[in-house]
C-alpha cells in the first residue's frame, strides 16, 4: 500500500517535469517579482474570505440546528422530524421539474435560434409570456388548468407547471449558450457538408452543454427554492409539512426557522457542488 | 478534378448604414488543377467571393458553376456542391470537443455514411501526409496554430473534395508556423488539387499560383501571371498595392 503510493508520487514528479517547460525569462528565485492580478476587486477562488463566507454560513446553520436539537429536543425535535418527512417531495418535485425543464428548454432554446419565422415567433411569445407572469400565479393557474381537462394527481400537475415555468427561462439559457459558440464553428460544419440539424446535434449543442451547466446548477437551486411555492397546491413539501405543524401547535415562529435551516443547508450543499463542478469545467478547458 | 467559374458575382450586405456592396460584377475562372491566388487590401471582397463558391454567403447577383452545375439554380443541393470543395479558414474552426481523429471523421462518418474503421485509417493516413500522425488522439486546444491548420486541411482532405478553398490560411498563425502550413498546401497543389486561396503569402502565390487575381473595392481589377503581375502589373491600383505590401 505504502509502496504502491511512492511509485505513484514519483510517476507524478516524473510526469510534471517532462510537462512543466521551464521560462527562460523567469525571474530567479531571490529576486522581486511583480504579481499581476485582477485587482481587489475580483477576489480569487483560493483567497480566503471566498471560501470563509460560505464556511460561516454553512456551519453556523449546522450548529444551529444542531444546539437546538440537542439544548431544546422540545419542540426542536419533532419539528425537523416533521419537516423533514416533506423532504422527498421537495426533492421529487425539484428533480422531476428540471428535467422536464431541460427538456422543454433545450426545445425553446432550439426554436429561438430557428431559422423558420413561426418557430422563432412562438418560442419568443412563450418566453415573454411566462417572464411576465409571476410564478405562484402561473402555478395555480396551469394547476387548475390541468386539472380540469385530465384527472391527474397533484404532484404531476405541479411537476408539469414547474417544468413550463423554469422551461422558459431555460430556454434563454440555452439561446444564449448556443450564441455563445463561436460562429466559425457552425461554418465549419456546413462547409464539410453537414446540414443544419447535423451540425447541432453533433458540433453545436455538445459544446453548449458544457458552457451551460453551471447555469442550469444554479436553476436547479433555484428550482429547490421555489419549489415551496407548490404547499399552495397541497403537496406535502418541506414547507406545507412545516405550515399542517404550525396549525395543530401554533408553534410558527420555531417551526419556520426549522423550515429556514433545512432550506438553506440543501441549497448551501447544492451550491459548493456546483461551484466545484465549474472548477472541474474550466480546467478540462 | 474540378473546374469553377464566377460570373458577374455581386454580393450586397445591408447594414445599418445602408447596402454595403462587397462583391461587384466579379469573374474568374479556375481551370481544373490550376492553382488560383486573390489577392488585395481588407475589405476588397476577397473572403466574400470565396465564400460564395461553397454558398457560406448567398451571392446577390451573378452565377457560380462547378463543373458546369450553377450553384445559384435554387434546384441544385448546395450540399452536395458542399461535400465535392473543401474549405479551410483563418480561423481553423476545429471542433474543440472532439480529439484530432474524430474531427477528420465526423463528417465522413455521417454525411458520406463511410464506415468508422475506414474512415479512421483515411484520417490516418491523411495525418501522415500533413505530418500529424501522433497527435490523432489529442483535442485541438493542445495543438499549436500551425499544427491546427494542417489538422484543419486534414478534415477537408478527408471528404475527399474536388476542389479546395483557402481563407486566408496563414492570418492568424505566427511567423515560425506559417511555413509548415504552406508546405502542405504546396504539396497539395503539386498533386494536381484545384485550389482557389485568399492569402497575403506573396511568396506561396511567386511559387505555386498559376494565376493571381487583384481585387479592390469588391471588383476584379486585374488578372494575370504570377510573374508578370508582381514584375509588370498593369493596373495603377495593383501596383500601389504591391508596392505598399512588397
Amino acid at each position: 500500500m505504502n509502496g504502491n503510493s511512492i511509485d505513484e508520487q514519483i510517476k507524478a514528479e516524473a510526469l510534471r517535469q517532462r510537462v512543466v517547460s521551464k521560462d527562460p525569462n523567469a525571474p530567479k528565485a531571490g529576486q522581486p517579482t511583480i504579481n499581476m492580478t485582477d485587482g481587489v476587486l475580483i477576489p480569487k477562488k483560493g483567497e480566503k474570505h471566498v471560501l470563509t463566507s460560505w464556511r460561516l454560513t454553512f456551519f453556523g446553520a449546522i450548529i444551529l440546528s444542531a444546539v437546538l436539537i440537542v439544548l431544546f429536543p422540545d419542540p426542536y425535535r419533532t419539528i425537523f422530524v416533521t419537516c423533514l418527512r416533506g423532504l422527498p417531495v421537495t426533492f421529487e418535485v425539484t428533480v422531476f421539474s428540471i428535467i422536464g425543464a431541460v427538456i422543454i428548454g433545450t426545445f425553446t432554446g432550439l426554436g429561438s435560434v430557428s431559422k423558420h419565422r413561426w418557430i422563432n415567433m412562438i418560442c419568443g411569445v412563450y418566453v415573454e409570456l411566462i417572464r411576465g407572469i409571476p410564478l405562484l400565479v402561473q402555478l395555480i393557474f396551469i394547476y387548475y388548468a390541468v386539472g380540469s381537462l385530465f384527472h391527474v394527481e397533484g404532484i404531476i400537475a405541479a411537476i408539469f407547471s414547474l417544468s413550463v415555468c423554469f422551461g422558459a427561462y431555460m430556454g434563454e439559457i440555452v439561446r444564449a449558450g448556443i450564441q455563445a459558440i463561436p460562429k466559425g464553428q457552425m461554418e465549419a460544419a456546413i462547409a464539410l457538408g453537414m446540414s443544419r440539424s447535423q451540425a447541432f446535434r453533433y458540433i453545436i449543442l455538445p459544446q453548449t452543454v458544457k458552457v451551460i451547466l453551471p447555469a442550469i446548477g444554479n436553476e436547479f437551486i433555484s428550482m429547490l427554492k421555489d419549489s415551496s411555492l407548490v404547499s399552495v397546491l397541497s403537496l406535502e413539501d418541506i414547507l406545507r409539512c412545516g405550515r399542517m405543524y404550525i396549525s395543530r401547535t401554533f408553534l410558527s415562529l420555531e417551526t419556520m426557522l426549522v423550515v429556514a435551516l433545512i432550506y438553506l443547508m440543501i441549497t448551501l450543499i447544492l451550491s459548493r457542488l456546483v461551484g466545484l463542478l465549474e472548477e472541474r469545467l474550466h480546467k478540462n478547458g | 478534378m474540378a473546374k469553377i467559374e464566377i460570373q458577374n458575382l455581386s454580393k450586397d450586405f445591408e447594414t445599418p448604414s445602408g447596402i454595403l456592396h462587397a462583391v461587384r460584377n466579379a469573374s474568374l475562372t479556375v481551370n481544373d488543377g490550376e492553382v488560383v491566388v486573390i489577392i488585395g487590401p481588407s475589405g476588397s471582397g476577397k473572403s466574400t467571393m470565396l465564400r460564395c463558391v461553397n454558398g457560406l454567403e448567398k451571392p446577390t447577383l451573378g452565377h457560380i458553376l462547378i463543373d458546369g452545375i450553377d450553384t445559384t439554380d435554387p434546384s441544385t443541393d448546395i450540399r452536395k456542391i458542399r461535400e465535392e470543395v473543401g474549405m479551410v479558414f483563418q480561423s481553423f474552426n476545429l471542433f474543440p470537443h472532439l480529439t484530432v481523429l474524430d474531427n477528420i471523421t465526423l463528417s465522413p462518418v455521417k454525411v458520406r455514411k463511410m464506415d468508422k474503421k475506414e474512415a479512421e485509417e483515411l484520417a490516418i493516413s491523411l495525418l501522415r501526409r500533413v505530418g500529424l500522425e501522433e497527435k490523432a488522439k489529442v483535442h485541438p486546444t493542445q495543438l499549436s496554430g500551425g499544427q491546427q491548420q494542417r489538422v484543419a486541411i486534414a478534415r477537408a482532405l478527408a471528404m475527399n473534395p474536388k476542389a479546395m478553398l483557402f481563407d486566408e490560411p496563414t492570418s492568424a498563425l505566427d511567423p515560425e508556423m506559417i511555413k509548415e502550413v504552406l508546405d502542405v498546401m504546396l504539396q497539395l497543389a503539386s498533386d494536381g488539387m484545384t485550389m482557389l486561396l485568399v492569402t497575403h503569402e506573396m511568396g506561396f502565390a511567386r511559387a505555386a499560383a498559376d494565376k493571381v487575381v487583384f481585387m479592390d473595392k469588391g471588383e476584379v481589377i486585374e488578372t494575370g501571371r504570377p510573374e508578370e503581375m508582381f514584375t509588370s502589373p498593369k493596373s495603377p491600383r495593383t501596383q500601389d498595392f504591391l508596392n505598399h505590401i512588397l
